[in-house]
């Protein structure tokens, strides 16, 4: 009853029968899917229908909290991230994530943007200059803030701290960069930035976006995952779901017969 | 009388009643400021400030003991109970949570806050002054210290627990260590909280007296040094109030008002600050 489009791309993370358990509260249901490598691969679906659950498996955010188990498989250029031995610091550089809302660090925008180069243990003080430089230009940040990289990012606006984020996201140099609904807390203008930006990526980095917004992942997105109630109902290209969906569940989301 | 008019007089009733009893509440703090203010102000003089203590009979004299041994006691007591209690504080936060361990500490440390402190001060003079043998000022310190820590604890536990967990994730999403995450995004998003925390910590041991008594006692002599008895202005002024001597009893005054507006200082400091973190 789901349909799983064989797209014939390149891989970048396989998902393989993958379940998910919030204690007893079974989440995700048998997912198997593969996300093309440098695409952007958007995850909608009503409120609880588990993609943000979903997304938070790529980068094992929630290892974090206790009682959580995974069954499945997550392979990421064919190592199963979902191994207990697997490293998740070494993860969490090759999968970057950006938040719901703008979580810029209480220090100076050049150390925002440099926190995760200092943490892989870049020293060298040009080598950071010249690396915050670009993740900032590449985030359309760097014209807004060039003159005051040492005034602390609380200052910047809702929308430039979320840029902020991105640029600290992409400064490390991510294969994959996870976006969990990143303008669902900003305004349109705003809005229209932040997706710029992620199609600018595209092709870069393999991108993949939750959002509840269905205009949202039919501007930007490459392939749509759709989901409901834990399950993967359908994952198809954008535009043939958008335009003729393979699943009943689909058309009705996507003409807001539910929601 | 209609229904409309007996609501209104019901309520001009009520608001003059609370407002009474929040004058009278606040009129015993003026009460005390203001004969403070009255009969230790003009007892304040460089002398005071600088001057040995005085024998019986003696009309000079001030409190340079005192003001000293006060300060290296307090100064002793913060550098051990706030590091302890910022520890510990961030262990509940974010180590402990929810666990059973972790609440037994929270409830714990709320009834040592509430603990007389004549009972700490009682405690360490038999672990510590008894088996030693005499009185000394870091036995003072110590039991100003077994106050802090739960007052540090709490406030640093509060405040890091309202640090968005959100901020924390950023951090992990980064490749971050737990510790760099609470060092570097924690910490920082917090500090203001803690340092006001800490600064009322400061505030509150500042002005007790019964730990001293049993610990620190009063020493007629100049000393640093923390293993001998120790002079501090509470004790002082319990000792020098209840004297028969009238210049003593003036000296009581000014350490009275010296005490009183440090740990007044310190207060409005620790509110302005929490003011900051509310501006940001």
């Amino acid at each position: 009853m789901a349909y799983i489009i064989e797209h014939g791309l390149a891989p970048k993370i396989t998902v393989e029968n993958l379940n998910f358990y919030y204690g007893d509260k079974h989440v995700l249901k048998n997912i198997s899917f593969k996300i093309p490598e440098n695409k952007i691969t958007a995850l909608i679906g009503p409120s609880g229908c588990g993609k943000t659950t979903l997304l938070r498996c790529f980068n094992r955010m929630h290892d974090l909290y206790p009682g959580n188990r995974y069954e499945g498989k997550i392979i990421l250029d064919g190592e199963n991230i979902l191994e207990p031995k697997y490293d998740l610091i070494k993860l969490r550089t090759r999968v970057g994530m950006v938040f719901q809302k703008p979580t810029a660090f209480p220090m100076s925008i050049f150390d925002n943007v440099a926190y995760g180069l200092r943490l892989k243990g870049i020293k060298n003080k040009s080598e950071l200059e010249d690396r915050v430089e670009k993740a900032l230009k590449d985030a359309a940040l760097w014209d807004e803030v060039k003159d005051r990289l040492n005034a602390p990012a609380s200052g910047l606006s809702g929308g430039q701290q979320q840029r902020l984020c991105i640029a600290r996201a992409i400064a490390v140099e991510p294969e994959v960069l996870l976006f969990d609904e990143p303008t669902s807390a900003l305004d349109p203008i705003s809005t229209a930035k932040i997706e710029e930006l992620v199609v600018s990526f595209r092709g870069k980095l393999t991108i993949v976006i939750v959002t509840h917004n269905m205009q949202q992942a039919a501007r930007v997105s490459d392939f749509t995952a759709f989901m409901y109630l834990g399950e993967l109902i359908e994952f198809n290209k954008t535009e043939e779901m958008f335009i003729k969906p393979k699943e009943k569940l689909t058309e009705d989301y996507l003409t807001g017969r539910f929601g | 009388m209609d229904a409309f008019k007996r609501r209104k007089l019901a309520n001009a009733v009520v608001l003059l009643l609370s407002t009474a009893a929040a004058l009278f509440g606040i009129m015993w703090l003026f009460w005390i400021l203001g004969v403070l203010l009255y009969k230790g102000f003009s007892t304040l003089s460089l002398e005071v400030f600088l001057g040995n203590p005085p024998s019986p009979g003696d009309n000079t004299g001030g409190l340079k003991h005192a003001i000293v041994g006060q300060t290296l006691i307090v100064l002793t007591a913060t550098i051990i109970g706030v590091p302890l209690g910022i520890l510990a504080g961030t262990y509940l936060s974010e180590y402990g949570k929810n666990s059973k361990l972790a609440n037994f500490i929270r409830d714990m440390s709320d009834v040592m806050m509430s603990v007389p402190s004549i009972v700490v001060g009682t405690f360490i003079y038999a672990i510590l002054v008894k088996p030693v043998g005499h009185f000394m000022g870091f036995a003072g310190a110590l039991s100003l210290a077994v106050m802090m820590i739960p007052i540090i604890l709490r406030t640093t536990d509060d405040m890091l627990r309202m640090v968005p967990p959100e901020l924390r994730e950023a951090a992990y999403a980064l490749g971050a260590t737990k510790f760099k995450v609470i060092k570097d995004v924690v910490y920082r998003s917090a500090i203001t909280g803690i340092l006001t925390g800490v600064i009322l910590a400061v505030a509150r041991i500042g002005g007790e007296t019964a730990p001293l008594l049993f610990t620190s006692f009063n020493n007629n002599f100049f000393t640093l040094d923390m293993t001998q008895p120790m002079a501090s202005l509470t004790v002082t002024m319990y000792d020098y109030a209840m004297s028969p001597y009238e210049y003593w009893q003036k000296l009581a005054w000014a350490a009275a008002i010296i005490l009183t507006f440090g740990v007044l200082g310190a207060n409005i400091l620790g509110r302005i600050m929490t003011q900051w973190k509310f501006k940001k």
